[in-house]
């Protein structure tokens, strides 16, 4: 039960973010650089990832057996996790800037009328491969995240289904606003992800290691389940901690400067 | 070549990210779990939370060491 609602809510909250942050940019070159080559951007994006979705996700569900499928993907799945965990600690301490959808489209509308006029196939060259470049790699992070949830909670239906709740709700918004959705808290957001995604790859790489086991099934963590709910408050109490302590010192590394400074200027 | 080598670049870009330190501590951690747990000498509802608390520090040493670059 715990691993169905995990499963949706990572998805939706890690795909949320992705899309909003696509929706950006097809948003600048469908201003700038014409809608038709824009979207045809998209359409290509999105025939690309279905193609890579549908083979990463069977090689992996057909070839491997169950611990090993667990350890791979749970691995992946953690290290990917931990990236965004460590970036969102390192944001919150206010050693990494923010994101800024609001910068993010203004740089890309600057990108996108400042660019030359290049036509191939009846379609802005720019504006065609801005958008194709942008949705095949958030999605491509998108549909890592289904693939490695879905298969490691045994439904990808339901991974598949979390993602395209995230896409309707996100593309809805954006096209009533016509504009970037800079109002979602996107660093929060990424902050619990990154929770999320450690959480359940600690699990189930940890679980996946009785590949090694004489009998090679997947090894039981003490107490089933509820190892799930611990493991998620032991990351969330480390990455407070982190965030405290890390902001505690660079305040003392500010305030040794102004000491140095001060000193100088006397 | 220089598209294999494009490529392994963007996927370990994508997978890895810019702090290889993360992704190669716990590579270690779950190698040293994978061969205790290949010689059985530690019982699984030991050796679980402690490599969990092992991922858990390496990470933590990561954070620290790069917050200090």
């Amino acid at each position: 039960m715990s691993d169905s609602i995990g499963l949706l809510v990572s998805v939706f909250l890690a795909s949320a973010v992705e899309f909003v942050e696509a929706l950006t940019i097809v948003l600048a070159m469908g201003m700038t650089r014409g809608w038709r080559s824009a979207l045809a951007g998209v359409a290509a994006a999105l025939a690309a990832l279905t193609v890579t979705a549908a083979v990463a996700g069977y090689a992996i569900a057909e070839w491997l057996p169950e611990s090993l499928l667990q350890l791979i993907v749970g691995t992946l799945l953690l290290i990917f996790g931990l990236q965004w965990l460590r970036k969102a600690v390192l944001r919150a301490a206010g050693l990494k800037a923010h994101n800024d959808e609001e910068e993010t489209f203004r740089a890309e509308l600057e990108a996108g009328r400042q660019a030359g006029s290049e036509r191939r196939a009846g379609l802005d060259w720019f504006g065609f491969v801005v958008s194709f470049k942008g949705v095949f790699l958030e999605g491509l992070e998108i549909v890592f995240i289904v693939i490695t949830f879905g298969l490691n909670a045994d439904n990808v239906p339901g991974a598949a289904a979390g993602a395209a709740v995230a896409g309707a709700i996100v593309l809805t918004a954006g096209v009533a606003a016509h504009r970037p959705l800079s109002r979602i808290p996107q660093n929060t957001i990424k902050f619990g992800v990154g929770l999320l995604l450690s959480t359940f790859g600690t699990f189930w790489a940890i679980e996946g290691l009785g590949v090694f086991a004489s009998d090679r099934e997947s090894l039981a963590w003490p107490g089933g389940d509820v190892a799930l709910v611990v493991m998620l408050a032991v990351w969330s109490v480390f990455s407070w901690s982190a965030v405290r302590v890390l902001r505690r010192s660079d305040d003392a590394d500010r305030d040794e400067d102004r000491v140095v400074l001060a000193a100088e200027g006397g | 070549m220089r598209f294999v080598r494009g490529f392994g670049r963007f996927w370990f870009d994508f997978i890895v990210g810019d702090d290889w330190r993360i992704a190669l501590g716990v590579v270690l951690v779950l190698g040293l779990g994978a061969l205790l747990v290949a010689i059985d000498v530690v019982g699984t509802n030991v050796l679980m939370p402690l490599l969990a608390a092992a991922i858990v520090a390496v990470v933590a040493a990561s954070i620290v060491l790069g917050a200090r670059r």
